[in-house]
């Protein structure tokens, strides 16, 4: 039962797309309201509450994490983006024209955290097979494409970064 | 001006990449949870631990005393005001807040309001309610039974657990096809509960300005317009004082036709504390207790003769409502269009009855991608006829064949009373046969039973009904099933097009604009798409059961034609020259026999505001409020072939072949992106989507540990195909396909499974699929590992 009204807040200090902010923050606070709420990043979605479907996922030096079951504080001195990081000004990532030019998304909600978790893989294996692809996406629900057109999306996506380098 | 035009512009049948998507991929999307007003406070629901249970007293005083709570709404609040219960959409009646009694678990039983959303959700436990639990009921054939408790209680002369009773068809017909067979077939299985689950939940934020009373209420609504008249009748507010804004939607799926108590708790709130309100539903909230679907048990016969001519159809359904009913669907269709049972086969007597039943469970039964209970129809008679071919000995797509109703015969009246438009079967089938390779497959199976390995290919030629519905038999609360376009062509020859739709993912604002652009040669680029905002949108009822294109697309078309007839007039004037020596092409009027005498829309447009003629009125713009003639017909046939693992159960898809035929495709990209997305959800009802409940009416399925849904990997690769069998009634012969994958494709997964067993007698396995329930079937016939 919650008695005490008083809560000890914390100055939490992390890079969020590339810009460092320092902010106040209640232990208990999940990082993905700290992103939604205190730094209006409303790009990253609540789906499940229970790391399931993969709605809030955003990277963590580089990694992608699910932002609803992690504290803000876990995140102090470290670098998150998410999917309002991912253009470079106003050039896109070939994650994200990936996702238009292949049809990867409809209603949009899963589509944040199925770029970033996206990008993280072809960071780290740019010219993954299918299965691959698959399976990084594993953790990430879609409800709307089939996943096929998605899988689609990271291909070309990859295949831009081929010509790009 | 005609209702059917033949011509097709370069902008049908185009995939045109999506306008919607620009803000999606960079995070600027707006959903219900991204709106954010001053002031704003924040709702949690409390909800019932128990399935059945009287609440003695509920103490909210500690929760009230809580720091940063303002308020703490029970249902004898709302009694106060008369809101303590309300409508549903079938006009049955659901508590917002219980008074009496818990009737499921996770019923709202109060709402805290708060300055923090934390804050609300600590005070919840604050919250001190004094249950007694009563013994739950949990499932319709026991709520049936006469010793059951009765449920609804609550209702004045309600002294069952009975809601309705509807038939169709000719019972004594019906009996004598039956009397006169010489072969019959029987089936009973048990379409299970399932849910939609779209990504985002529930919510809104309700904004009532005290000093004017207007009612702004966003929140996520597949249908705007009736929800606003919903609200003016329940909260007895001025309709034109209530603004329903549904932004974004993050999936629907069904699951956002209701109205569910969080809004209207959130609403009188705002109305009482005279600032926005902001209600977000939790994951476990939306499972448990807003618009589940199915839950039909179904049994029944098929009547054939040896030579597998089918004769008669009859089936009995029982159906689990929960404890209201709430199915959302049209009035004068009890048990939603299951009429559509007798699929794509030429059956010349049949007849459907089906009981409602009240449990103690949520109450729903929404049209998840499914046309109102057009799946359960359409899987039913495709295990059916499976069921048959097997008894007969004859090969399944060729008894399909045999009993297709042949090309000739549409429009084809039903005899369970409904008129289809058109359809052409057997090319559908002919071409799902060849890309999977039918033939070879049979030969594999063959050789692979002798190994010792089990191989199975599923059918499915699946007929749906969709695209709600002609005016003299649809209507949703006495509301007319019309639906709306209003388009608005500017001096600059740019367009504004507003409907009474609303988008969940399935592309208007991109699919629509190219109607315009086929309508009238305006670039989709140039048409803005409104939707969702009912004091900028003409009326309409909203998008589900594959109706947008079929009512609104019509709608469109018909608007883009009245702007077209006045652009005539305009042509006329400016190139001086009579209306009937104009002739249309894409995009421009022309002098009949001198080409280069013409006016683009653009420079008509501008006329329109500038140079209009003497007497007639400015502006360039038309409304459309569309009545369809007749629902759609989309159909198609799908193929599955699926080989299982004698040790585990588990089952493995080797291939998915799907030839839809939706008549014209607008944005083919569009279409197969929504076929992909129900074939990967029918996939999921077959596999694993399950809501069940244990014996005290404890909801398993509550969350996503416990409800699953198929991912990237668990989810087979497609193969798509197509045949077009244009609609005849429809402006431009669409039929609507979103939801086409989910009606057609749960059956070929279930017969492909059954096909790999049929050889040892096995005949059904219910939804899902499991793996532990195809090792007990196949340790049943012995073949097990």
């Amino acid at each position: 039962m919650i008695t005490e009204t008083q809560v000890a807040t914390h100055e939490i200090t992390v890079t969020v797309n590339g810009q460092p902010r320092s902010i106040e923050v209640e232990p208990r606070l999940l990082l993905v309201h700290f992103l939604r709420e205190k730094l209006a990043l409303t790009g990253t979605h609540v789906g499940c509450d229970t790391t399931s479907c993969g709605a809030c996922t955003v990277l963590v030096d580089g990694v992608p994490i699910k932002s609803c079951t992690h504290f803000a504080v876990q995140v102090d001195g470290r670098e998150v983006t998410t999917v309002e990081g991912l253009a470079t000004g106003a050039e896109l990532h070939p994650v994200q024209e990936g996702f238009k030019e292949e049809h990867g998304l409809q209603c949009g909600f899963c589509t944040p955290g199925m770029m970033l978790v996206s990008a993280a893989l072809l960071d780290e294996n740019p010219d993954p097979t299918e299965e691959e692809i698959r399976w990084a996406l594993s953790g990430n629900v879609c409800r709307c494409t089939g996943y096929q057109n998605i899988v689609k999306a990271v291909q070309w996506a990859a295949n831009k970064r081929k010509e790009e380098s | 001006m005609t209702a059917v035009e033949g011509e097709r512009t370069e902008w049908l049948g185009r995939s045109v990449k999506r306008k919607e998507d620009s803000r999606f991929i960079v995070g600027r999307g707006n959903y219900i949870e991204d709106i954010k007003l001053p002031n704003m406070l924040y709702m949690a629901i409390l909800r019932s631990p128990f399935a059945h249970a009287k609440i003695n007293s509920i103490d909210a005083s500690a929760a009230s005393e809580l720091p940063g709570v303002v308020v703490v709404v029970t249902g004898e609040l709302l009694a106060e005001h008369n809101l303590a219960w309300m409508p549903t959409l079938s006009g049955d009646t659901q508590a917002v807040l219980a008074t009496d009694k818990v009737r499921m678990q996770g019923q709202e039983v109060a709402c805290v309001i708060a300055e923090d959303p934390y804050v609300a959700h600590d005070a919840l436990e604050l919250i001190d309610v004094d249950y007694d639990p009563l013994p739950a009921v949990i499932s319709p054939q026991a709520a049936l039974d006469p010793t059951a408790p009765v449920i609804r209680d609550d209702k004045e002369g309600q002294a069952d657990n009975k809601v309705y009773h509807w038939e169709a068809g000719d019972a004594e017909a019906t009996q004598r096809a039956f009397d006169e067979a010489d072969k019959v077939v029987r089936l009973a299985t048990h379409y299970p509960r399932c849910h939609p689950a779209p990504l985002e939940c529930c919510g809104c934020v309700a904004d009532v300005n005290p000093a004017t009373g207007k009612a702004t209420i966003y929140m996520t609504s597949q249908a705007p317009h009736v929800h606003r008249t919903v609200f003016a009748l329940v909260a007895g507010l001025p309709e034109q004082n209530i603004q329903i804004i549904s932004p974004d939607i993050g999936g629907g799926f069904g699951n956002k036709v209701p109205v569910y108590p969080g809004y209207v708790v959130a609403t009188a709130a705002s109305l009482l504390l005279g600032r926005p309100v902001k209600w977000i539903e939790d994951r476990t909230g939306n499972l448990i207790s807003t618009g589940f679907a199915r839950d039909f048990y179904m049994d029944g016969e098929l009547a054939l003769k040896e030579d597998g001519t089918m004769t008669g159809l009859r089936v009995k359904m029982l159906s689990d409502q929960g404890y209201a009913y709430a199915d959302a669907q049209p009035s004068k269709f009890k048990a939603g269009l299951f009429h559509i049972v007798t699929g794509s086969y030429d059956i010349p007597a049949a007849h459907v009855a089906t009981e409602g039943a009240y449990t103690n469970k949520a109450p729903g039964g929404v049209a998840y991608r499914c046309s109102f209970r057009v799946t359960e129809a359409s899987f039913f008679i495709e295990r059916l006829v499976q069921t048959a071919a097997y008894e007969l000995g004859i090969d399944p797509a060729e008894l399909r064949r045999k009993n297709f109703i042949p090309p000739d015969k549409f429009p084809y009246t039903s005899a369970t009373g409904f008129e289809y438009d058109s359809g052409n079967y057997e090319p559908a089938l002919d071409q799902a046969l060849e890309r999977v390779g039918y033939q070879e497959l049979r030969e594999e199976q063959k050789r692979a039973r002798e190994e010792g390995r089990l191989l199975g290919i599923g059918l499915a030629s699946f007929t749906e009904v969709v695209g709600a519905g002609p005016s003299r038999q649809f209507d949703i609360l006495g509301i007319k099933m019309f639906d709306s376009a209003e388009l608005r062509i500017h001096p600059t020859g740019k367009a504004i097009l507003k409907l009474g739709v609303k988008s969940q993912g399935q592309g208007h604002e991109t699919t629509f604009a190219q109607i315009v652009a086929h309508e009238l040669g305006i670039p989709p680029e140039d048409v803005t798409v409104q939707e969702g905002d009912t004091d900028n949108t003409p009326y309409g009822l909203g998008t589900y059961a594959s109706r947008s294109t079929p009512t609104a697309g019509a709608a469109t078309s018909m608007a883009a034609r009245k702007v077209r007839e006045k652009a005539k007039k305009l042509a006329a004037h400016l190139l001086e020259a009579a209306e009937e020596d104009l002739e249309w092409e894409t995009g421009r009027f022309h002098v009949k026999g001198a080409p280069d005498r013409a006016k683009t829309i653009q420079e008509i447009a501008f006329a329109a505001y500038t140079d209009h003629p003497q007497g007639m009125e400015a502006g360039l713009e038309a409304v459309d409020y569309y009545d369809p003639p007749n629902m759609t017909y989309p159909f198609g046939t799908y193929a599955v072939v699926v080989e299982i693992d004698r040790g585990t159960g588990s089952w493995n898809v080797k291939k998915v072949v799907a030839v839809d035929d939706c008549g014209t495709r607008i944005n083919p990209m569009i279409v197969e992106g929504q076929i992909m997305g129900g074939l990967a959800e029918g996939f999921g009802m077959a596999a694993m989507q399950l809501i069940t409940f244990d014996e005290e009416g404890n909801c398993i399925g509550s969350n996503f540990l416990d409800y699953l849904l198929p991912g990237s990997w668990e989810t087979p690769p497609f193969e798509l195909g197509e045949t077009v069998t244009p609609s005849p009634h429809h402006p431009i012969g669409a039929k609507g396909v979103g939801e086409s994958a989910t009606v057609g494709s749960p059956a070929a997964f279930v017969n492909a499974v059954i096909d790999a067993l049929a050889h040892a007698g096995v005949r059904n396995i219910d939804m899902p699929m499991s793996p532990d329930k195809v090792w007990e079937a196949l340790n049943e016939v012995g073949l097990a590992e």
